[in-house]
């Protein structure tokens, strides 16, 4: 018991440093690299709270994917760096905004704290309500069952992310192949490495989202290995990203959403409400749910990575 | 039976540990970028692989055998590879390549 407290007090306090450390340092990539070790951190101490599925969401997406992002955006404001530190904000507003945080923090503190003994809960309702959608795992019961709604926005969010990331192309690029991913020079470890693994990935990606009905997983830390995957070979330069024109890949990032809304909406008429799932249909109703998304999910987020488009001449041809 | 395999587990995941522990060490100590890359990826293949080895006897079944012996294997993969990369980088300067690109960039600084 004591052994336990020890580890998670030094989990705690180093997450608590690093934290600190990723606002004082003044290098981005410095803080890139502190933030995905905190990510890290973050999923252990999920883990530790008995909340895998979380730990999972935070380690794929929290630090993996998100790590990737702002690698990729402190190598491109490198160049301005210097430049934004001489303009950076006079010590009054640093101060006024270090406060502001601090106050979300001790609100936030406050009210975990100040919890009533049993803290409120709903977990022993989904419980009892957990049979009828045929799943094992609760999370997933409820994120595609108890509030499907919930899921099915944060799945359709995606998409305006990815426009977004989209709309910062060169007119005369739109459409065409993204080219934000580094493309080193050719190297027997890199090919060997892409051509190797993506069998694993692929096999551990479509488990995380089997396993999801009944153990830790989902679409989303599923989707977030197939992505990881996909991007390994783009990155080797074994296939060449496709063009953002192609219709194929389009019907492939939105087939998602329109089949969860499609069967949400047929729900109104065979079970009397929107994202309602018909008596005894509930299990095969997710678990097609699921399929479909991952493979939208999987593409959104390789797409989020491989950047806005930059014209349709093959890139990493340079080296 | 059950002592020694308990025994098992403390010695080598206690040599896992040493290994990480040195590997920590000379990832902080030593001098330029191979020899520092030699360090964690020696904490990486032995230190894991001795964990590893000493979590053996404690699995339920076969198959979280080879779930933690497919971890090891996996982290080897990667590790590896991405040693031969970044030594790649650090041992051919590449003038062509905006050095921010580095992965190795921030190791490099001292």
């Amino acid at each position: 018991m004591t052994n336990a407290l020890i580890v998670d007090a030094a989990l705690a306090l180093l997450v608590l440093g690093l934290a600190l450390w990723v606002i004082a340092t003044r290098a981005a990539y410095r803080a890139v690299v502190g933030f995905v070790a905190y990510g890290l951190l973050m999923a252990i101490i999920w883990v530790r709270l008995a909340a895998v599925d979380v730990a999972m969401t935070e380690a794929a997406l929290g630090t993996g994917l998100t790590g990737l992002l702002l690698l990729g955006a402190a190598a491109r404001l490198a160049p301005y760096e210097t430049a934004e530190f001489d303009r950076r904000p006079g010590r009054g507003l640093r101060v006024l905004i270090g406060l502001l945080c601090a106050a979300v923090t001790l609100g936030l503190a406050a009210v975990v704290l100040l919890l009533p003994a049993p803290a409120p809960s709903l977990a022993s309702l989904v419980a009892d309500n957990l049979p009828p959608t045929g799943v094992g795992n609760p999370v997933t019961g409820v994120l595609l069952a108890h509030r499907a709604i919930d899921t099915l926005l944060e799945s359709v969010v995606l998409l305006p992310a990815l426009i977004g990331v989209w709309s910062v192309a060169a007119n005369p690029a739109w459409g065409g192949r993204p080219g934000s991913l580094p493309r080193p020079p050719a190297s027997s470890a890199l090919t060997l490495l892409a051509q190797v693994l993506p069998p694993f990935g692929i096999l551990v990606g479509i488990h995380l989202v089997w396993n999801g009905a009944d153990d830790p997983g989902g679409k989303f830390q599923g989707a977030t290995v197939l992505a990881a995957m996909w991007i390994l070979v783009l990155i080797a330069g074994l296939r060449e990203a496709p063009a953002l024109r192609e219709r194929r890949l389009r019907v492939l990032l939105v087939v998602g959403a329109l089949v969860f809304i499609g069967i949400g909406a047929s729900g109104i008429w065979l079970a009397g409400a929107f994202l309602a799932y018909p008596e005894g249909y509930a299990k095969p109703l997710i678990l097609a749910i699921e399929a479909v998304l991952t493979l939208s999910i999987a593409a959104t987020l390789g797409l989020l990575l491989a950047g806005p488009p930059a014209g349709d001449r093959p890139i990493g041809t340079t080296s | 039976m059950r002592l020694a395999l308990d025994i098992l587990t403390i010695v080598a995941v206690s040599l896992g540990a040493i290994f990480f522990l040195a590997g920590t060490v000379g990832l902080l100590r030593f001098p330029d970028t191979l020899t520092r890359l030699h360090a964690l990826t020696k904490a990486d293949n032995l230190g894991l692989g001795l964990v590893v080895l000493g979590l053996l006897p404690q699995v339920s079944g076969p198959l979280s055998a080879l779930a933690l012996l497919a971890v090891w294997l996996l982290a080897l993969l990667s590790g590896s590879t991405v040693g031969q990369l970044l030594a790649g980088k650090a041992a051919v300067p590449d003038p062509d390549r905006a050095p921010t690109l580095t992965p190795g960039a921030g190791a490099s600084h001292d």
